[in-house]
């Protein structure tokens, strides 16, 4: 490493370097101890010494991180494991989490409460502590290159070739499985549940920043291995976190939020059967959601429903509405699916409207009487299974069980559905017929594959999973208008961000979507103070993740290589996965 | 040839119009079980086109298409059902599927299983889905890229995914393959492997017909070769008729082509012709 071909970015040697990176994230950890301000204006109070609060808990989190990955630079025992890739970026990235979440919350102090002078000595502290393992990380020696760009890019990059893991027992690999799925509920809960906008944007700071140190050290790799070996452990683990949220939750909001992910990323993963398997770009989408909330509406026994006097058990509402929303689609899709590309975009965005617009009309002025238009259908009773009224909040093992926490896991269980829909259609042949289509709908029409048939398939059981979620939304919000079934607005779930909650999530994959959705969700959510330019934000950070990583934050193994040529994934990762579980079984047996 | 001549393929009075131009003028064309057949001709000749209207993909302006005697609709998926599979001149794979996948894309036609059988996952599905990774493998084995099933096809070298479009195209157990220059882009050795290759599969029953601009390839391997000029059958006859027909190589050298590429195309058609006596004579097997 001390080679005359390295150097850094900022001359020092690299004993100085390492040493700043060890004792800055100890520093930065440190420093949350201290109080940061005066008044407790600033929210989280800030002014204890000797305990952390808010935003200081993260830049806390940060800062061990730093010191973390530090140790493991060091080859200290134990830790070594934790850059397999034994490179720079995960130093480089977890010094600038803390470096970003210590400073934007020293800079919101100063900026909300009106100057620096708001700030206590443990404040500057803090922000010196946190720049300290930024500038170790960047005298960290990379080869010499010419320009200063390719010289940024290797420090915060993943290398293409890591050293192939030692196989482990499928028991620990399903304790890290386990491991990880705590630590993913703790971070997610600890999401939803921040409760003022500038805890939640540093929150996303630190969790950007450390989830793309594990992936730079080559740890997301890892992991997703011992996850492509555990498949159906991984799926149950996931539901059993999903189950576990609302036990996890005091307040009945933070299962609203919950239940309204689901529904959301419900839709989404409907979606992206359209969208990311069958290629067919669908601007209308959230339409099948309201097609659904306005059937289960009608017949689920509200006194302003036009069939009042109709109230279906809900399981018989559910199939209403994801039928009459299947039928739909088949409506929408016959005419159109024979259109290519950027017309149907354009023709599923009007067909889009035009359900809203005829819903909004159909009040008996000036079309038939049967959504009430704009006042739309509400008093929409809640759900009763045998007598366990969903409405209200029950006592489960010492667990307050609220209104919302019921819904959440009832779209639990309608999420658990179509995950099963998604996965099983995707490794078929009618999947395999899906994604020929999105590559070359010549070739595939070629090899015998009707196109307009397997995409109509596509279009129809997409919109049927979209009215599946719809049913169990107009229940969760009591009564349904027209206005949220719009292509776009500044909160999901509408088309436009239906669609960004696929593409930024990960077109093609399971995970994506929820993931994407519980963003976009959370987002408009949490960020209040951002209001009206919340849309602009929201724009911004699309267009930078399109460009630095157009497969979606989880990215399809596909995708992957079709974005970064020089991926080669599939060549090594198949001779291990044959390789691999035949000695473990040796050595289990 | 010892069989007897039933045909496979009849093309009767194909015309294709693209607005003013013609590029396929009345062409009646006929392909028997068990045959090679090659199909030659200058750039721009026509020769793409009709293949495009034998498989369903144009529309033929006039004329009709029949295999085993019942007249195809111009549809590429009933064409294919029926028992056409075909290659194309610019490789079009599924570049994001594995060799694998793209093989058992190719079975489509000859499963059935829907979107019911695949959410129940019944018996019977895993036992198709296992017959036909099976069938494709054996495909695989036979091109022999049996290695590489879990590679994208993109990552293919281009000579591989020349043949595994071959694969893909015969997984639709074809009566009748249609190749679109398969040899374009390949360097002597894949040439010849080709060769073998399209051997093997007239071997297996499967008439063929090819697309070529490598003389030498079209004339070793056709039991008989027609010549398309601006879209017009011009001969059609064994090899030896073929390349002794001065309209042929007046065509070649054509009015309507000047300067380089007519010229090379000469070339290749006297270095078939120097080659033409040794390999006249491994024809009749
Ligand atoms: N879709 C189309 N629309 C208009 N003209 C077309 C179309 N397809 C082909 N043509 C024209 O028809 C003629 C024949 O083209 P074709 O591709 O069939 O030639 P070819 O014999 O396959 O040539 P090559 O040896 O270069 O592959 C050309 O003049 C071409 O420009
Ligand atoms: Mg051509």
């Amino acid at each position: 490493m001390t080679d005359t071909t390295t150097r850094g970015l900022i001359p020092l040697p690299l004993a100085a370097a390492r040493a700043l990176l060890l004792a800055g994230g100890i520093a930065t950890a440190a420093s949350a101890f201290l109080a940061w301000t005066w008044t407790s204006e600033f929210p989280g109070d800030l002014t204890y010494t000797g305990y952390p609060g808010g935003l200081q808990w993260l830049t806390f989190i940060a800062g061990l991180l730093t010191t973390v990955f530090a140790l493991a630079a060091y080859d200290v025992p134990g830790l070594r494991g934790l850059i397999p890739a034994r490179n720079n970026a995960p130093l480089v990235l977890t010094a600038l989490g803390g470096f970003g979440v210590t400073w934007y919350t020293v800079v919101s102090i100063a900026a909300e409460l009106g100057g620096l002078a708001n700030l206590e000595p443990g404040g500057w502290i803090a922000a010196i502590a946190s720049l300290l393992p930024v500038i170790g990380a960047f005298a960290l020696p990379e080869p010499r290159t010419s320009n200063t760009d390719a010289l940024l890019k290797a420090y915060i990059a993943k290398p293409d070739n890591i050293p192939a893991p030692a196989p482990i027992s499928p028991w620990v690999e399903r304790a890290i499985i386990t491991l990880a799925t705590i630590v993913g509920l703790a971070v997610f809960t600890y999401g939803i549940d921040t409760e003022y906008g500038e805890l939640f944007v540093g929150f996303l700071i630190v969790v950007v920043f450390a989830v793309w140190a594990l992936h730079t050290a080559g740890l997301m790799d890892r992991f997703s291995r011992i996850v492509a070996h555990n498949r159906s452990f991984t799926l149950a683990m996931g539901f059993a976190a999903a189950i576990a949220f609302p036990f996890t939750q005091t307040d009945d909001h933070y299962a609203n939020i919950g239940v309204n992910i689901l529904i959301f990323g419900t839709v989404a993963l409907g979606l992206n059967i359209v969208v990311g398997l069958a290629g067919l770009l669908d601007l209308g989408y959230v339409a099948f959601l309201g097609v659904g909330a306005y059937t289960a509406a009608l017949v689920s026994g509200s006194e302003f429903s036009r069939f009042s006097g109709v109230h279906f058990p809900f399981w018989a509402a559910a199939l209403a509405g994801a039928a009459a929303s299947l039928i739909f689609g088949v409506l929408i899709g016959a005419p159109t699916l024979r259109l290519r590309g950027d017309y149907l975009a354009i023709v599923t965005l009007g067909f889009g409207e035009i359900f809203r617009i005829a819903v909004n009309n159909m009040d008996g002025e000036s079309g038939p009487d049967i959504t009430n238009g704009p006042n739309g259908i509400p008093s929409i009773p809640d759900l009763n299974f045998f007598g366990f009224n969903l409405g209200q909040a029950h006592d489960i093992a010492g667990f307050t069980i609220g209104r919302f926490a019921n819904y959440y896991l009832l779209m639990v269980l309608i999420m658990a559905i179509v995950v099963l829909v998604y996965t099983r259609a995707a490794d078929s042949r009618i999947g395999r017929s899906w994604i020929a289509i999105r590559e070359d709908e010549t070739a595939a029409t070629a090899m015998g594959i009707n196109g307009f048939r397997v995409k109509l398939i596509a279009f129809a059981l997409g919109a049927a999973l979209a009215g599946l979620a719809g049913t169990v939304s107009a229940h969760v919000t009591y009564s349904v208008v027209p206005t949220p079934y719009q292509f776009a607005g500044s909160t999901p779930p509408n088309s436009a961000f239906l669609l960004a909650a696929v593409v930024l999530g990960g077109m093609g994959t399971v995970a994506g979507p929820i993931l994407g959705a519980a963003l976009l969700y959370l987002l408009p959510e949490k960020l209040v103070f951002l209001q009206d330019k919340s849309l602009l934000a929201f724009g911004i950070a699309l267009i930078l993740l399109m460009r630095f990583r157009p497969e979606g934050i989880i990215a399809n193994r596909r995708r992957q290589l079709e974005f970064h040529e020089t991926g080669q994934l599939d060549v090594p990762e198949t001779t291990t996965l044959t390789g691999e579980p035949a000695a473990v079984t040796k050595a289990g047996a | 040839m010892s069989t007897v001549t039933t045909p496979v393929l009849e093309a009767r009075n194909v015309t294709m119009r693209f607005g003013g131009l013609t590029a396929v003028r009345s062409v009646d064309f006929t392909v028997n079980a068990g045959e090679i057949v090659g199909l030659i001709g200058p750039n721009g000749a026509g020769k793409t086109t009709f293949f495009n209207c034998l498989t369903g993909l144009y529309v033929p302006t006039e004329g009709t298409v029949s295999y085993k005697g019942t007249v195809l609709p111009p549809k590429p998926h009933l064409v294919t059902q029926a028992g056409i599979a075909r290659t194309f001149q610019n490789i079009r794979l599924f570049a994001n599927m594995t060799v694998l996948e793209n093989v058992l894309v190719g079975r489509h036609t000859r499963t059935k299983e829907g979107l019911w059988s695949a959410l129940l996952r019944g018996p019977g599905f895993k036992k198709a889905e296992k017959a036909s990774e099976e069938r494709a493998m054996e495909l695989l084995e036979f091109i022999g890229l049996e290695a590489k099933r879990d590679h994208l096809a993109r990552n293919l070298p281009y000579g591989e995914q020349r043949k595994l479009e071959i694969a893909r195209a015969l997984a639709s157990e074809p009566g009748l393959l249609l190749l679109d220059e398969p040899t374009a882009g390949m360097n002597p050795q894949e040439t010849r492997a080709t060769e073998e290759l399209v051997f093997a599969i007239r071997d297996k029953g499967i008439a063929v017909l090819l697309i070529e601009h490598d003389m030498r390839f079209v004339f070793n391997l056709s039991d008989r070769v027609a010549v398309l000029v601006q879209g017009e059958k011009l001969v059609e006859g064994t090899s030896d008729v073929v390349q002794a027909d001065e309209r042929v190589i007046a065509a070649y050298l054509g009015e309507p082509f000047e300067g380089d590429p007519g010229a090379s195309e000469t070339a290749e058609v006297d270095a078939a012709e120097a080659q033409s006596t040794t390999s006249t004579k491994g024809e009749g097997q």
